[in-house]
């Protein structure tokens, strides 16, 4: 009985209204579109404003460790907090190289992985499989950092870098006591986290190809990797790189795990198995007990260069991808 | 009805404010290695004075100096006692209030030595810059006459995330070694000469425990908690003593007689037979003249309570209680807080 008042009162007015010629909303408030793509326009923007409102921020903070030290923060080694001397190469370094190596690792893994779960495996393994590994992404990197410290690590000292400095030993990448944790560790580490996101992505991607791509491959007389190199991958290429920079960007911001495992030594080294240190985890190592100021202004100076170096690789990969998108599009 | 209502409003006014003044909100922010202590002392001490609410984030000394500093709270803690540039900054006086005494202890893995592994202060300093590189050096072999010490490499570890222990370690370093005092000097981060670097207790913990033949510092509560073996080390008088809640608490009994009257003070390397050398106390920070008398009384009270109750629930979780010497010139100092409002 209520409900037909209320359908009688409020409801069929309105409908009443729908019905009339023009759409009602113009009607009553005529500039509604214009409203909206305001807001839009104002959310947007926003994430220029915050991503401004960072940089100024680091940048102030910074301030005094750039009046100090100039460009030699960025070149030289030595990080000193009791002689307050601040060298950031080498955790520069230790970001670069550990992410770099990574996906070194991770990326044909991960495509591999994307390829086999798409192209080749039964629906019936490919759906657990899928679910297996992306759920590798929903662990917290603490955890991951654990498992390096009393899994990896050991295994890498006692089983794996032994095995390497004795038949690769005579590279300089593997020369050096077996310590376990070091850089080696904090690059299996990222590689292991960055997979998830790179494979589901391309996964994706392949996804997106049409069906008739490759049974137009196939129809030519392609064999079945033959189809997966011209219609898929080589269609998906774009794709995939965007797939390789999201894992990239996670590996070079990633910082309690590779902290855990990565030794934390301020020292740049040509070893794998040497520690190392990154910019992400000389902050969480230090910012907490730094007393003096001119140590929290390396400190955000360091933040700033991490921020510098993730917009500079970001910034390079778009350009990569535009090429690949363009050579694509003219042939 | 109306008088109804009228005695509601007054009612609901009483306990509006009978509410807004029975309890005082204390925020404190800092050290991270009494936090476990601490978080007991708080929880307690509602028991005692329900009026009193202390909140506490364990933000480390460094965060809880700036912070104090800024006044954002209203006391802060740390484990090293401010320095002079920080003390400079501050508006106001500050009183340093010592709580409890820590103490970092020195362990090891090695297959057949088990706790009590001999050192000197000169081995430990010497095998932290990486000049003693082997265990079966003479050195260490002629302490340890008994410990089977084969011809392994010494892997050093060290906390790698700015700590209070590495604060009281380096500084206790600094004093036996003149030439760790010069190349490497002490403070919460250092430039380590050699080493892996543990983010934490756990971390160094972890890695000993993995690593024959390693060596690193943590924390004695940590190491209790764990059963980690740890070195005895030889003090000031030339005995050897093991870390313990007693040695430690003798170690602050044993720097008593050159101890400054703000209590701004190290302990490592103390004097006294018994004293383990490697400890120190950790502080909370208060201004002398707060801008709210209130707080100022609360607070106040409650750092008597930590003077003296608060003393007996340090043992349990492994912090040394201070002497009982000292406990008498801290509860003056604490007299001298100003609890009523000048002007």
């Amino acid at each position: 009985m209520a409900l037909d008042m209320v359908a009688q009162r409020c409801i069929l007015p309105f409908r009443r209204l729908l019905k009339r010629k023009g759409d009602p909303f113009q009607m009553c408030w005529p500039r509604i579109d214009p409203l909206f793509s305001f807001t839009l326009k104002v959310i947007a923007l926003g994430v220029f404003a915050f991503l401004a409102l960072i940089a100024f921020f680091l940048f102030y903070s910074a301030w005094p460790a750039i009046l100090r030290f100039g460009w030699e923060f960025l070149r030289t080694s030595t990080w000193d907090p009791v002689k307050e001397i601040f060298g950031a190469l080498p955790v520069i370094y230790g970001t670069v190289i550990s992410s770099l190596f990574a996906v070194a690792i991770a990326a044909p893994l991960s495509v591999g992985i994307a390829l086999f779960l798409n192209e080749l495996s039964p629906r019936k393994i490919a759906t657990p499989i899928g679910f297996l590994v992306e759920m590798l992404a929903a662990i917290p990197s603490v955890v991951y950092g654990l498992w390096g410290i009393f899994v990896l690590a050991p295994w890498l000292g006692d089983v794996v870098q032994p095995f390497l400095g004795k038949w690769l030993g005579a590279l300089p990448l593997f020369q050096g006591p077996p310590y376990g944790v070091g850089m080696l560790a904090a690059i299996i580490i990222l590689a292991i986290m960055i997979t998830p996101t790179i494979s589901s992505i391309s996964k994706e991607v392949f996804q997106a190809i049409p069906r008739s791509d490759r049974e137009a491959a196939l129809a030519l007389g392609a064999t079945r990797w033959e189809m997966m190199k011209l219609s898929v991958l080589g269609r998906a290429r774009a794709g995939i790189f965007g797939a390789v920079i999201l894992g990239l960007g996670r590996a070079l911001g990633e910082t309690m795990a590779v902290t855990m495992v990565i030794g934390n030594r301020s020292e740049i080294s040509a070893s794998l198995f040497a520690p190392g240190q990154t910019m992400a985890s000389v902050i969480a190592n230090e910012y907490a007990e730094a007393t003096s100021d001119l140590h929290v202004a390396a400190l955000a100076e360091i933040g700033l260069v991490l921020f510098g170096v993730t917009f500079l690789i970001n910034a390079i990969a778009r350009l990569i991808i535009w090429k690949v998108a363009q050579v694509k599009v003219t042939r | 009805m109306k008088n109804f209502i009228c005695s509601l409003i007054v009612v609901a006014g009483t306990i509006l404010t009978v509410a807004t003044q029975a309890s005082v909100m204390l925020n404190g922010a800092g050290a991270t290695c009494p936090y476990p202590l601490y978080d007991k002392w708080f929880s307690d001490y509602r028991k005692v004075d329900p009026e009193t609410q202390i909140n506490y984030q364990s933000i480390g000394s460094g965060g809880g100096i700036r912070q104090f500093l800024e006044k954002t709270v209203d006391f802060g803690a740390t484990d090293a006692p401010m320095t002079k540039d920080q003390m400079d900054k501050a508006t106001s006086p500050v009183v340093h209030i010592p709580t409890v005494l820590g103490a970092v202890v020195v362990t090891y893995n090695l297959a057949d030595v088990k706790k009590g592994l001999k050192l000197t202060p000169e081995l430990i300093a010497d095998i932290f810059l990486g000049k003693l590189t082997k265990w079966n050096d003479p050195k260490i072999k002629t302490l340890n006459p008994s410990a089977k010490l084969a011809d392994e490499s010494i892997i050093v570890v060290h906390r790698s995330d700015g700590s209070g222990t590495s604060a009281i370690f380096t500084d206790y370093l600094s004093k036996v070694s003149s030439e760790w005092q010069q190349k490497v000097g002490s403070g919460t981060s250092v430039n380590w000469p050699i080493g892996l670097g543990g983010k934490g207790n756990e971390g160094v913990s972890g890695q000993v425990k993995q690593k024959k033949g390693s060596i690193g510092y943590v924390e004695l509560i940590y190491a209790e908690k764990n059963d980690l073996p740890y070195a005895a080390v030889k003090n000031e008088s030339g005995s050897f003593v093991l870390p313990s809640l007693k040695s430690v608490t003798a170690a602050a009994q044993g720097s008593l007689a050159s101890m400054p009257a703000d209590f701004r003070t190290s302990i490592t390397n103390a004097q006294g037979k018994e004293s383990y050398p490697i400890s120190g106390f950790t502080y909370l920070l208060v201004y002398q003249s707060m801008p709210n008398a209130e707080k100022a009384a609360k607070l106040v009270k409650f750092l008597k309570w930590a003077m003296r109750d608060g003393q007996k629930a340090a043992p349990s979780l492994s912090y040394s209680p201070l002497p009982e010497e000292l406990v008498k010139k801290v509860e003056a100092k604490i007299d001298s807080i100003e609890t009523k409002k000048v002007n």
